[in-house]
């Protein structure tokens, strides 16, 4: 009981304190898991929005493959990730492995097909209701894909955050493939990782505390956006 | 523009995030790159890393990135050339891979000593057993929890190799006593807390473990329990990407003068967990 009471103190501490070690973490946090979830959306909004529409062989086994990628274990995408990175593996000569960039990369994989996934179930769902009127107008599929795309904002909004959740708190891949090395690669889970290895268990506890606070401000401010634009929307 | 503004403002702002300069392009590649050291959990745990990797900087300029594994795993890494240097303690790898080509020469760096922990109360009465292989077979006997890491690395190589001395091998044999956690020292010190159980562990890590509940050192003396530690620069003949002035300067560093006089004053709580070799 003790180390939870510690920990809440830990963590007000941690947040007042504005230590550089531990805003470097945090930043670093954000940095990596936002840029993954920003490459998912630019690869996962199209393709999931193509999967939704376009009809072509093998679409069904396309769809089966994208809901199960969106239980990917992040440690086999981390060992994958390192084995391609690695200087023995095939992309070894880029000297990524542990490297920021070698998380993003990780965590983008793990993130596209929750992105893709919902994407198309979504885009699908609105074609169901809105075909047959953009098939009366003569719409393009640009036409057809900005409209539905457009339509569904609000419910993609919600498929970036799912991506967002996904990728701010998996340590399996960031472990692997960024090495945990402070000052370069440590972020917020791989830091509680090694704070409970050391047995300073409180301490962990407080940078869990952290990140949930992390990730509920990243969500409010997600909320925030979409219901003043709404706001705005119906007014005009 | 109005209902744009939530669909695009996001990936938009992401994307700005994404293109600032220190990210993506932290290619390892670019000339005065920092040296990549692969090091193993107990010099890390104890906190001795940080700090000796600092003064080396100030001394010398260099910046070293330390990534921390088991020794087995530090090793194979090692001979793919994902690293310029390894600090590692497990003496029968250590010169498989200098024999296999993959490094030049390992160079003596510290110890520190391998220990026996378990239960204040010591229900299976390690602390008077005549010398560490007598204890382990005194746990055996009980038989008492015994945590073991079973992870390959130079602590579970040691701890293996002084079961062997005792005539026993317990991980062979499906026992319920013995239980191999498969992971880093510190999560295999957080279970023999938990469940008040004997561990093999070494000073390094235990020094600086917090979470330690009843346990107690229990052994920790005779010549069986030196844990040493040696530096080895990777071949750049085997692989000419790597950094092999800084790697050197890096050896000569801590085998020298600065880096031993570092070690020798190092403490946790007064103790010394590691012992300089000059």
């Amino acid at each position: 009981m003790e180390t939870f009471v510690t920990a809440f103190s830990e963590a007000g501490a941690l947040l007042v304190s504005f230590d550089r070690d531990f805003l470097s973490i945090v930043g670093l946090s954000l940095r990596v898991s936002l840029s993954a979830v920003a490459l998912a959306c630019l690869i996962g909004f199209p393709l999931g929005a193509f999967v939704a529409l376009a009809r072509f062989p093998g679409r069904g086994f396309v769809i089966l493959l994208l809901n199960t990628f969106m239980g990917l274990p992040p440690v086999v995408v981390g060992l994958i990730v390192f084995l391609v990175l690695s200087r023995a593996g095939p992309l070894g000569v880029l000297g990524l492995l542990f490297t920021p960039a070698a998380m993003i990369i990780a965590q983008t994989i793990l993130v596209t097909p929750i992105v893709a996934a919902l994407t198309r179930q979504i885009v699908a769902d609105l074609w169901v209701e809105y075909g047959e009127h953009l098939r009366s107008l003569d719409a393009g599929p640009v036409t057809t894909l900005t409209t539905l795309i457009m339509d569904a904002r609000y419910s993609l909004t919600t498929v970036v955050l799912a991506g967002f959740g996904r990728a701010i708190a998996e340590v399996g891949a960031v472990m692997i493939v960024g090495g945990n090395i402070d000052h370069a690669t440590r972020v917020m889970t791989t830091a509680i990782a090694l704070e409970t290895s050391q047995g300073n268990l409180s301490t962990a506890l407080g940078l869990g505390i952290v990140l949930l606070l992390l990730a509920l401000t990243v969500n409010a401010a997600v909320q925030i956006i979409n219901t003043s634009a709404g706001k705005r929307a119906a007014l005009a | 523009m109005n209902i744009l503004t939530p669909i695009l403002s996001l990936p938009l702002l992401l994307t700005a995030l994404l293109a600032s300069p220190a990210s993506a392009a932290d290619s390892a590649n670019d000339g005065d790159r920092a040296l990549l050291l692969g090091t193993t959990t107990s010099v890390e745990n104890s906190g001795l890393l940080g700090p000796l990797l600092d003064a080396f900087h100030d001394d010398t300029g260099i910046e070293v990135r330390a990534v921390v594994r088991g020794s087995g795993a530090i090793l194979q890494l090692g001979r793919s050339g994902d690293f310029d240097v390894v600090l590692v303690h497990h003496p029968n790898a250590e010169k498989a891979f200098i024999a296999d080509g993959h490094g030049a020469a390992r160079h003596l760096v510290m110890t520190s000593k391998f220990m026996i922990i378990g239960p204040a109360k010591d229900p299976a009465n390690v602390r008077t057993a005549p010398d560490v292989a007598g204890a382990l077979a005194r746990i055996a006997g009980g038989p008492f929890a015994f945590i073991s890491r079973g992870d390959q690395s130079g602590t579970n190589a040691a701890e293996r190799s002084l079961w062997a001395i005792a005539g026993l091998s317990p991980w062979a044999d499906r026992t319920r006593w013995y239980r191999e956690t498969g992971s880093g020292m510190g999560a295999t010190l957080n279970m023999a807390s938990a469940l008040s159980a004997y561990t093999f562990t070494e000073s390094g890590s235990w020094n600086s473990f917090s979470n330690r509940g009843d346990l107690e050192i229990l052994f920790a003396e005779g010549p069986r329990l030196a844990n040493p530690y040696s530096i080895i620069p990777i071949n750049p003949e085997r692989h000419d990407h790597v950094a092999a002035g800084a790697a050197t300067r890096l050896v000569d560093w801590l085998t020298g003068p600065a880096g031993q006089s570092f070690i020798a004053g190092f403490q946790i709580d007064g103790t010394p967990p590691f012992i300089s070799v000059r």
